[in-house]
């Protein structure tokens, strides 16, 4: 008989029961419904809540000597296991990340060998299949101690390609990656997916930056648009357009990649808008640190900034950066005074 | 793309090394490649210092610091005192 699984936890549905404890089936075609979620999803919506219950699957009709994949129970990225392996039979155990993705969860430690072991042990695999070999996501192996995993459990651990689109072609070839399959690039499509989040977690700075304009244009120093454009703009420039044009910069460090857009950025408002001095040494001041802080953020949404690299430049840039925004809210505060005179 | 190569702090011993390959098979970012049983740094600037490669040497022939690459909670462990960590 089969039901749709109702979870009394927060967990999503996206699965049948066939007989209680044993596993469940995946359902392999993505609903319209889970398609409004991850764009809602990307958006923030129920960040960190966005689950399905840790557990071992089913994708279509796998044996024992069927291949085990393993990854996390952030429901976004096992809705991309679903829709990239239909039609396949396979095993795909779920681990508890607490509902973060494979690489995320990695880096902390919850997508990691010791859970492994728990769910392995719970999900009584070793009785289900007849071969010990687990394949992982490659993105998965900063969390995970494969001779160690193999050691507690007697599983071999196989990574497999980065994108779960791989897959297929990865079994195909049993089980050996090409060097593609290996190398995570980081494209325009990687970037446009997380850019919609940036947008979102930096609201403060655009209301903070809207609010600025508003206040100038409030005690006439500045028609509407020359006051609110340039500040919303750069925030706009910081947010979404560097990371979108990220390789277009010339620079290595991030910083210098936003203090240029944002200086490039200062110049069209200043061609675009009539500003006398006062105006323009502001513009060249405030709006470039902002656009820098803002492209410096996204090493964070990045997969090849390395920790050391981001420290480096904390210490290089602070206080130039700190200086040179004080210079222009000290300018900023000088255009609010002289409008207010008159 | 790539980022600043010169702060890298990846390090391998390759005297250790036994020349298994998971270091070639997790890394990212085409770091290693392991030839004659003995793996070498191919493209050490290219490292994000993920730490795949460390935990999953069997003879801990890799070492890296291993940290969050990123400035928003590095700037913020910074002001709190705490430890960085993502969300
Ligand atoms: S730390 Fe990560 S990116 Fe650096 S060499 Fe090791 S696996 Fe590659
Ligand atoms: S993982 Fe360690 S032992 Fe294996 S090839 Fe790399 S350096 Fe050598």
């Amino acid at each position: 008989m089969v039901l749709i699984q109702k979870q009394k936890t927060r967990a999503f549905s996206i699965a049948t029961i066939t007989l209680p404890g044993s596993p469940k089936d995946l359902i392999p075609l993505l609903s319209f419904r889970d398609r409004v979620e991850h764009l809602l999803v990307r958006i923030g919506w129920r960040r960190r809540r966005y689950i399905v219950e840790p557990a071992l699957y089913r994708i279509g009709s796998p044996m024992p000597d069927s291949p085990v994949i393993v990854t996390a129970n952030y429901k976004l990225t096992v809705d991309t296991v679903r829709a990239a392996c239909a039609g396949m039979d396979l095993w795909v155990l779920v681990l508890d990340t607490r509902g973060i993705n494979v690489w995320c969860a990695a880096g902390k430690g919850t997508f990691g060998t010791d859970e492994i072991e728990r769910m392995v042990r719970t999900s009584r695999l070793t009785d289900i299949v007849k071969h010990r070999r687990l394949i992982l996501p490659q993105l998965g192996a900063p969390g995970v101690s494969a001779h160690r995993v193999k050691k507690i459990t007697g599983f071999t651990v196989i990574y497999g390609p980065v994108r779960i689109a791989d897959l297929r072609d990865f079994l195909a070839a049993d089980m050996n990656a090409t060097s593609d399959m290996r190398h995570v690039r980081f494209t325009l499509s990687d970037r446009i997916s997380v850019t919609p989040i940036e947008l979102v977690l930096s609201w403060q700075l655009f209301l903070a930056a809207a609010l600025a304009g508003l206040g100038l244009w409030a005690i006439h120093a500045a028609p509407f648009p020359a006051a609110v454009v340039p500040l919303v703009g750069a925030v706009l420039m910081g947010a979404v357009v560097v990371p979108l044009a990220l390789p277009l910069f010339p620079f290595r460090s991030f910083v210098l990649k936003g203090a240029a857009a944002g200086l490039l950025w200062a110049l069209l408002m200043i061609a675009l808008f009539p500003v006398d001095i006062l105006t323009a040494a502001r513009h060249l001041t405030l709006l470039p640190p902002v656009v820098a802080y803002l492209a410096f953020n996204f090493t964070g949404s990045t997969a090849f900034t390395s920790p050391s690299g981001v420290k480096a430049e904390i210490r290089w840039f602070t206080w130039p950066l700190l200086l040179w925004f004080a210079a222009g809210v000290i300018l900023y505060f000088a255009e609010l005074i002289r409008g207010w005179l008159g | 793309m790539r980022y600043i190569e010169s702060v890298v702090t990846l390090n391998l011993d390759a005297e250790k090394c036994i020349g298994c390959g998971r270091c070639a098979e997790v890394c990212p970012h085409r770091v290693f490649t392991v030839t004659d049983r003995k793996a070498a740094m191919i493209d050490r600037g290219a490292c994000m210092e993920c730490g795949a490669c460390q935990k999953n040497c069997p003879v801990d022939a890799i070492t890296v610091k291993v940290g969050v690459g990123c400035a928003y909670a590095l700037i913020r462990s910074r002001i709190t005192g705490k430890e960085a960590c993502c969300g």
